[in-house]
């Protein structure tokens, strides 16, 4: 395959970069260089005055020790991997010499509000935004190591090289540790412009580098959020309003009291928590509580009024999100109108990890340990709840035990340090299983009605899309709502890789009375892509052709579609014969700025079961930094996506969630995982997300699956396993 | 009341309720972390540790119902045989992402192995199908489990 042309060391030219990296003597000796890295669209927040407001930082000791740190966290997404190959690529060390170390780098750095304002990990943004800036950054530190040993040398620097953490003078002989040359380098200029290796001179980017986080993983030492342990730290669990909106009316706390080893109630005005000398205790006297609720203004709410709500607003035109052409008069024309509707449920994050944060609260300071995806946030949040300047709160970020969203939000900061208000001393609240799942931030519900016209051969002529849903982005970032209208909601929904050449997307915002919603892995895609990829499907079914072959035709504009549409059906064996009652479905997306196509085979028992056998997953991510993070990130993506085709799904009555453990909320198992072939298209384009990708691509490819194996086109989700039996 | 527990080859003293699930002695009150906490009643592994070899629930194992047998958790399970197999299985495979739920997987694989030292694909589901992973790591878990195997057999 022949790569688009890419010429990076124009790119790395670019004169904007001295905007965003210094170079300078680090504190304790030795060369430091401080960058900006950018956070992708969405997920930047407002800049401060100062236009240099670093916030990743290299170290290079007198020691010789290379320490990282960055932004982003490392969640299982093997960020905290991939992000050093970048740097050690070109600043030609072995990956084991770079040590990274947990932001904040020092806690007064940390307390920089500017700083605090930019720390956001997800939307699989983390190598998309740092992949120029840390090679420049790497290279940047070469160039002025090299620099240091010629000027001490009395050499031209073009005839030195580096290699192995070392600086190297091949005619005389002489070599130096980058650790002796570094307080020399930081005494020099940052160089105008560093070359960048082209994709052929790559070491490191490409092969599968073992993942740094997995040790201490596999033993028991690694240290989560959960985990954190200041000294004299209580333990405290809660129980919030059941209805959403909700507030405690009264408390008898007596019993609870009773309970050996609970200290102490904390009454809030919509939740109970109880303070303990450990989880146990804390547990066995929530248990004991007596809580009366006032329910407020939701007591009566059902998801299907929600749903409701959804349908009737999507009956009128809504904001237009993108235009091509003229439908109504296109569909005027065709020669078959096919028209559908789709609802996708809430859905819960239930993160491995239940939702904890330790919180100690003084007079005029406050501590707190939490794994975050949003560490800025969760400082600023602390402050606002606590009353005190953001400078007066120290977070201590930690591993993140699944993310997936839930952790870009801060409610569960603010609970853990409204409880600490009232407690003396250090106090870790962790939230049940049931909390977790009854008072998460959901992903939104969504309905979406779709019309298409196709012309006399059954190929598409017109494609009008309206939905109705939350708007995540207008309450996690208001200046990205503009018009009605955000980039996140209508994201995979309006760049379609199909040439289509009438089309109308409209995009009505509906917040559903009382349920918060958030982001969830694959974020608006999660949605999109499964309406998109199953009407499509249907298009073929009405044209009477092939599903690969009917996206095949439509795919003249984006070679890069076609090419993992071809690859994925080739491994898949697209078109060989399947028992009864078995499918493949086909799904392409091109989202996060990779393109993925996926051929599940799924097999569905007489008495509806479905079971997902195996996946082929073919991918085009650009450059790809770690293949065999590529790989695992691909297999989760698929295992978190069937786990929410064939059961996510939140339903409310009386205003309260229904489910609230892994029984009712169910998550995939071992003895139901599918198996899964990742093929990967070599590309040099710029890296693409991977942590969300394979989500949103495998939930169509499962239900047309199960439509080629029985007929059924399920626009609903999750799957109704009664609607599959067979009639007997 | 007073309970004594045998905690990989040590004895600890803790004075909780006799329903204190284990769970909570280890991570709270013994402050021995790796265990984690997932859902409280056995529906996700995440707690998973040995009894006497037997892979167990901590979160639903009371302390008064424990005595004197030997309580192993991901701590010192490295320090047997099959252990620190599995353990070597898991990083050559790379099976980690978050890394939450790995310590009960790993757990429970060990198990696995010293009961059915050449599990098939039906032992596996059986004995891991109540450990839940989030981030979808379960092909690596099967491949990493038929690895270990592969190393207790060769003795390496």
């Amino acid at each position: 395959m022949v790569p688009n042309h890419i010429d990076f060391r124009s790119a790395a030219a670019d004169r904007s970069r001295r905007w965003v990296l210094k170079a300078g003597a680090a504190a304790g000796g030795g060369l430091m260089l401080s960058l900006t890295l950018p956070l992708a669209r969405g997920m930047a927040e407002p800049a401060g005055a100062d236009p240099f407001a670093p916030n990743a930082f290299i170290r290079i000791g007198e020691d010789g020790r290379i320490a990282l740190t960055m932004p982003y966290v490392e969640m299982g997404q093997g960020t905290y991997t991939a992000v050093p190959m970048l740097i050690a690529e070109e600043l030609e060390v072995d990956l084991k010499e770079i040590r990274l170390e947990h932001a904040p780098p020092n806690e007064k750095l940390y307390g920089n509000p500017l700083l605090a304002g930019v720390q956001a990990t997800g939307g699989s943004t983390a190598i998309r935004a740092a992949w120029k800036p840390l090679r420049e950054a790497g290279a940047v530190a070469r160039i002025m190591l090299v620099a240091a040993a010629a000027k001490r040398w009395q050499v031209d620097p073009a005839s030195c090289r580096a290699e192995n953490g070392e600086v190297v003078h091949a005619p005389t002989g002489r070599h130096a540790r980058y650790g002796a040359l570094a307080a020399d380098a930081a005494r020099l200029p940052v160089p105008e412009i560093a070359a960048l290796k082209q994709p052929g001179e790559f070491k490191l980017i490409g092969t599968p580098a073992k993942r740094l986080d997995a040790p201490a993983k596999v033993n028991g030492t690694a240290v989560f959020g959960i985990d954190a342990r200041p000294p004299g730290v209580k333990f405290a669990t809660l129980a919030q309003s059941p209805v959403f909106g909700g507030r405690v009316k009264s408390v008898d706390d007596a019993a609870a009291k009773a309970v050996k080893g609970v200290r102490q109630i904390v009454r809030l005005d919509d939740a109970v928590a109880v303070v303990a000398d450990h989880m146990g205790a804390a547990k066995k006297g929530l248990a004991a509580l007596a809580i009366e609720w006032d329910q407020g203004p939701n007591a009566t709410l059902t998801t299907q009024q929600i749903a409701d709500d959804l349908q009737k607003t999507t009956l009128a035109a809504g904001p237009v999100a993108q235009k091509i052409g003229d439908v109504d008069e296109a569909l005027a024309g065709a020669v078959t109108k096919v028209e559908a509707a789709y609802e996708v449920p809430f859905l819960a994050h239930a993160t491995m990890e239940p939702m904890n944060c330790t919180v100690h609260l003084r007079k005029d300071a406050c501590e707190v340990w939490v794994g975050s995806q949003v560490a800025g946030r969760v400082q600023a949040a602390a402050a606002k709840t606590a009353g005190l300047a953001p400078e007066k709160v120290v977070v201590h970020n930690h591993l993140i035990g699944g993310g997936f969203g839930r952790r870009l939000e801060t409610d569960g900061i603010v609970r853990a340090v409204e409880i600490a208000r009232q407690v003396d001393g250090p106090v870790k609240v962790v939230w049940t299983r049931e909390e977790d799942i009854q008072h998460d931030m959901y992903r939104p519900y969504w309905y979406d009605r779709l019309a298409a016209g196709l012309d006399g051969k059954g190929m598409p002529v017109a494609w009008s899309h309206r939905f109705a849903g939350s708007s995540v982005m207008a309450r996690w970032l208001p200046p990205a709502f503009n018009n009605g209208l955000d980039p996140d909601s209508t994201d995979g929904a309006i760049d379609l890789v199909y040439a289509l050449p009438n089309l109308r997307v409209e995009y009505l915002r509906v917040e559903p009375p009382g349920v918060p919603t958030a982001f969830w892995r694959s974020v608006g895609p999660s949605h999109n892509v499964f309406v998109i990829e199953s009407f499509i499907d249907e298009l073929a079914a009405a044209a009477k052709q092939d599903a690969v072959a009917y996206r095949r035709a439509l795919l003249d504009k984006s070679p890069r579609a076609r090419t993992v549409l071809d690859l994925a059906a080739e491994k898949a064996g697209w078109g060989q014969p399947l028992p009864e009652r078995v499918g493949r479905g086909v799904a392409l997306q091109s989202v996060f700025a990779t393109y993925m196509a996926q051929v599940a085979e799924v097999e569905v028992a007489k008495d509806g079961a479905v079971r997902v056998r195996r996946v082929v997953c073919a991918v085009d991510c650009g450059t790809v930094v770690n293949p065999d993070t590529v790989r695992a990130q691909i297999e989760g993506a698929i295992m978190f996506g069937v786990t929410a085709a064939l059961y996510g799904e939140i339903t409310l009555k009386g205003g309260r969630v229904e489910q609230a453990n892994f029984d009712t909320y169910q998550i995939l198992r071992m003895n139901e995982a599918p198996g899964v072939d990742v093929h990967i298209v070599r590309s040099f384009e710029p890296p693409g997300g991977m942590g969300e990708p394979g989500t949103s691509a495998v939930v169509p490819a499962v239900t047309n699956a199960i439509f080629a194996a029985t007929g059924k086109r399920l626009r609903k989700l999750p799957i109704d396993t009664s609607a599959l039996r067979q009639p007997s | 009341m007073a309970f004594v527990l045998n905690v990989n080859g040590g004895t600890h003293s803790v004075d909780v309720d006799d329903d204190t699930p284990l769970l909570w002695v280890l991570r709270d009150v013994l402050g021995m972390t790796g265990t984690k906490f997932g859902c409280g009643m056995a529906l996700c592994g995440a707690c998973t540790v040995h009894i006497d070899g037997v892979a167990t629930r901590s979160c639903v194992t009371s302390v008064d119902s424990i005595g004197q047998s030997a309580i192993t958790t991901i701590e010192a399970v490295g320090a047997t045989a099959t252990g620190a197999k599995v353990q070597k299985a898991w990083l050559d495979r790379e099976v980690v992402q978050c890394g939450y739920c790995q310590s009960g997987q790993i757990m429970s694989a060990a198990a696995l192995l010293v009961s059915k030292p050449h599990p098939t694909d039906a032992d596996i589901d059986d004995a891991m199908s109540g450990n839940i992973c989030r981030c979808g790591t379960y092909v690596r878990i099967r491949e990493a489990i038929k690895a270990a195997a592969q190393l207790t057999e060769r003795g390496d």
